[in-house]
């Protein structure tokens, strides 16, 4: 798993019949003695739950009631995934991983690191040791909003809440926003890192698909209605709106504001999150939500993990006030304030060094590794498989024939030491089996070539074993010949892809 | 005594041998043995012979561990190992070797097909699968030969989706089985040392196999099953047969199937290096029986030191 996907886990829809153990139950277990149970013997006269909130004390007990009773509800929606594990055989060295998700640190020059942390720790060691305000450090604010500047949204630094890496603002949103049941909607597929985060909040995900142009704001207003008839209303919208993680698209300038007046309309709050925004290649910046909308109804989540590094954990939010001071005292019951460590070591980097130069310079390794994995796939990929073409950000998304499973191809690609993410981790409602997100940030010019002809040749030899098994012809392409040619549909392949698609340079969508 | 957990490795079922391997630990640690964790890789047999452990716990999964070959490796190296012998776990590994050799003595399974990746790449074998559909009946479950914790497992209800149930059958081994739907309760029959500990009922609850398996709070069971006695009694007695006729030695765990309907019994499979999770069957029956998980894995270790009793 990276870093930033801990647990792509899907799973909701917990009845309320199942209840937790009271805490007479819990009491009970704690101080009983299960191993010398003189019950322990006797057989009990009906079915009885393994180890949740029914199950009778008299029943012989081992290790994990004792600690499973004392879980909470929302733990149940925690679980072991078969593709989590196989998730965790990705970190072999001998894999070449395009299952992360990751900046590439090893461009940051060792030397500045060194230069700024020292001048750091010369002039301010005892506040870098000390806690902290929990909205933040002022000295970081004014960097943080310039950062958004440089994406045209200007904002007034003091209304910044500066949290650990973005991530945190999705749990304190939650935090502050969800009860168990309540709707939230999101792209499908969604942020995989988020999924966990919704599980865990017990939230009702709605997912709306997506095309080249992101959010299909249309299939939006009918889900909105949808749930209008049924008398519930979502607690908030989740969109990456820029680079979308893990679909690689962008919502267009249209649907941006669309979806900010829909916001207004029908007073809904929106989670805007932008980590890539600034890593484009290509094409025209968009305003973000938040500027499109002042402030009224759009939540914003920024990072800096993306432009400076992951490891110093510096993310921030923007909501409007009531809000904010929500995800204050949240955030407080959380971790009282984020590490003023990093926070003035960012403060000192961006006084003594262009950050946008270091963005501009990881925005040049990046895209040309997206344009070797764009060639890659081109050359590598069977007929039959489509993906998208990221105008920036660290993803593509590859949608697949649909008699292919991406969880049981990882496992074949892992005997050929190669990795991705299956796409069903991106959804909470078992869709996006056939599918994958591919990473090019992380790895190198030459890993992407090797690793995406290996992932070529597992589809192909999948493609051709599901053709010899189904007696249909036999599809074209993959990693055996030089790229693919014509748009042949492979057998079964009903073309219904969540996000827009591109097969060997030719744009075919679902808009 | 000093005693080398043997665990992870590069098995597709890494995670949950991990999960045995912590909890034999902390056991051992606390029976007061000198415990060393080893995490099978390329340097495993320098490792051991460096470490010269007075005893192996086999807590691996999957591959390489189940299958035989560190098995047959310990044999090599002269250390003691827990569990069966490399040739009884080679049988229980590979789910065709084991219904065959249950067939031969007599002990009924769940009609299956084995076919190969290569019979249908050379040999046109999906044109005998209208054959087999017929023969076998929908439902029918489809599963890779050799794999464990029911990946790659699915349930098929038509024959349109025979073929991509096979292609993800075959994404964890070479050989797939697709093999008649037994409507029945799920019993899981733990043998120790020759003796079968109090039957357990599984009743699974959603569709994700894997999930239910090992997330503590997912699967609900019952042990000791509510069952009759005759069945409990016809249940173990089987459960020890298979136990015996795949040559296993100090423990397993037997999966049978009570047909709703007829009450007939199948063994489903054996697993000759059962999981010890805290969601695993087998430490839940040793429980019931009044056997804690400590005194468990002393007793493993235990059978693992005594004198081999002749070939397996």
């Amino acid at each position: 798993m990276t870093v930033e996907d801990q647990d792509p886990t899907p799973s909701q829809g917990v009845g309320d019949d199942e209840r937790r153990p009271t805490a007479a139950a819990a009491a009970a277990e704690r101080s009983g003695a299960p191993a010398a149970d003189p019950a322990a013997a006797t057989p009990p006269a009906r079915p009885v739950p393994a180890f949740d909130g029914h199950t009778p004390v008299q029943r012989p007990s081992g290790d994990l009631e004792r600690y499973a009773r004392l879980f909470s509800q929302r733990t149940r929606v925690m679980k072991t995934s078969a593709m989590r594990d196989l998730m965790a055989l990705t970190e072999r060295p001998e894999v070449i991983s395009l299952a992360g998700g990751l900046a590439d640190t090893t461009l940051f020059p060792a030397e500045d690191l060194a230069k700024v942390l020292s001048h750091m720790a010369a002039g301010d060691s005892a506040r870098a040791l000390q806690y902290g305000p929990t909205e933040g450090l002022a000295e970081i604010r004014p960097c943080l909003a310039e950062v958004m500047a440089a994406e045209g949204t200007i904002v007034d630094p003091d209304e910044i809440l500066v949290t650990s890496g973005g991530q945190q603002v999705i749990d304190l949103v939650c935090k502050t926003l969800v009860d168990p049941g309540d709707v939230v909607v999101t792209e499908g597929p969604t942020y995989p890192g988020a999924v966990p985060t919704f599980s865990a909040y017990e939230a009702n995900v709605v997912q709306i698909e997506m095309d080249e142009d992101g959010m299909r704001i249309d299939l939006l207003e009918e889900a909105l209605d949808r749930l209008a008839a049924e008398g519930r209303r979502p607690k908030f919208i989740y969109t990456i709106p820029t680079f979308q993680n893990p679909g690689g698209v962008t919502m267009s300038l249209e649907r941006r504001r669309r979806l900010v007046q829909i916001a207004h309309e029908q007073q809904i709050l929106v989670l805007e999150d932008n980590p890539y925004g600034l890593l484009r290649y290509e094409g025209e910046a968009l305003p973000t939500l938040l500027s499109l909308d002042g402030g009224r109804f759009v939540i914003y989540a920024g990072t800096l993990s993306k432009i400076l590094s992951p490891g110093i954990r510096v993310g921030w939010a923007l909501a409007p006030a009531p809000v904010r001071q929500k995800m204050v005292i949240g955030k407080a019951g959380s971790d009282l304030n984020s590490s003023s460590l990093s926070q003035l070591f960012v403060a000192y980097y961006f006084r003594e060094r262009d950050w946008r130069d270091y963005v501009r310079q990881q925005a040049t390794v990046y895209q040309a590794r997206r344009d070797v994995m764009l060639e890659a796939l081109t050359r590598h990929m069977p007929d039959g498989t489509t993906w998208t073409r990221p105008q920036g950000g660290l993803f593509v998304w590859l949608t697949l024939p649909e008699q292919i499973d991406t969880t049981d191809l990882l496992a074949r690609a892992l005997q050929h030491d190669v990795a991705f993410v299956p796409g069903r981790g991106a959804f909470l409602d078992g869709r996006g089996g056939n599918s994958m997100r591919v990473n090019f940030s992380g790895v190198t010019e030459d890993e992407i070539r090797e690793g995406v002809s290996r992932i070529g040749s597992v589809i192909a030899e999948q493609l051709e074993l599901y053709a010899s098994i189904a007696g249909t012809p036999r599809p074209r392409g993959g990693s055996t010949r030089g790229g693919s040619s014509d748009p042949v549909a492979s057998p079964g392949d009903t073309d219904r892809s969540i996000v827009p698609l591109r097969t060997a340079g030719r744009r075919r969508g679902t808009a | 005594m000093r005693v080398a957990v043997l665990q992870g490795g590069r098995s597709l079922e890494r995670q949950v041998s991990l999960q045995t391997g912590q909890r034999v630990e902390e056991s051992l640690r606390r029976l007061g043995h000198e415990v060393h964790g080893v995490d099978i890789d390329h340097a495993f047999v320098r490792t051991l012979g460096d470490l010269r452990p007075d005893v192996a716990f086999v807590a691996l999964h999957g591959e390489d561990g189940e299958d035989g070959t560190v098995q047959e490796l310990l044999e090599v190296l002269g250390i003691p190992y827990t569990g069966s012998a490399p040739a009884a776990c080679e049988r229980c590994w590979d789910k065709v070797v084991a219904k065959r050799t249950l067939a031969g003595a007599g002990i009924a399974t769940p009609d299956a097909v084995s076919v190969s990746e290569s019979a249908f790449k050379q040999l046109g074998a999906a044109d005998a699968l209208v054959l087999v559909g017929e023969r076998i009946g929908f439902p029918l479950v489809v599963k890779p030969s050799r794999q464990g914790s029911a990946l790659g497992l699915r349930m098929v209800q038509r024959a349109e989706e025979v073929p991509a149930a096979l292609v993800a059958a075959l994404s964890y081994d070479d050989r797939v089985l697709l093999e008649h739907h037994v409507d029945g309760r799920d019993l899981s029959v733990s043998v120790l040392d020759d003796e079968t500990l109090p039957v357990v009922e599984v009743h699974p609850r959603g569709v994700d196999p894997y999930a239910e398996r090992y997330t503590i709070g997912e699967t609900t069971f019952t042990c000791p099953a509510d069952l009759d006695a005759a069945t409990i009694a016809a249940a173990e007695d089987l459960a020890l047969r298979a136990f015996h006729a795949l040559g296993c030695r100090g423990f397993a765990r037997v999966d049978l199937l009570a047909d709703r309907v007829t009450g007939e019994l199948t063994v489903l499979e054996v697993d000759a290096v059962p999981g010890l999770t805290h969601t695993s069957y087998l430490p839940v029956a040793a429980e019931a029986a009044g056997i804690g998980f400590d005194a468990l894995v002393a007793r493993l270790v235990e059978l693992a030191l005594q004198p081999a009793s002749a070939g397996a």
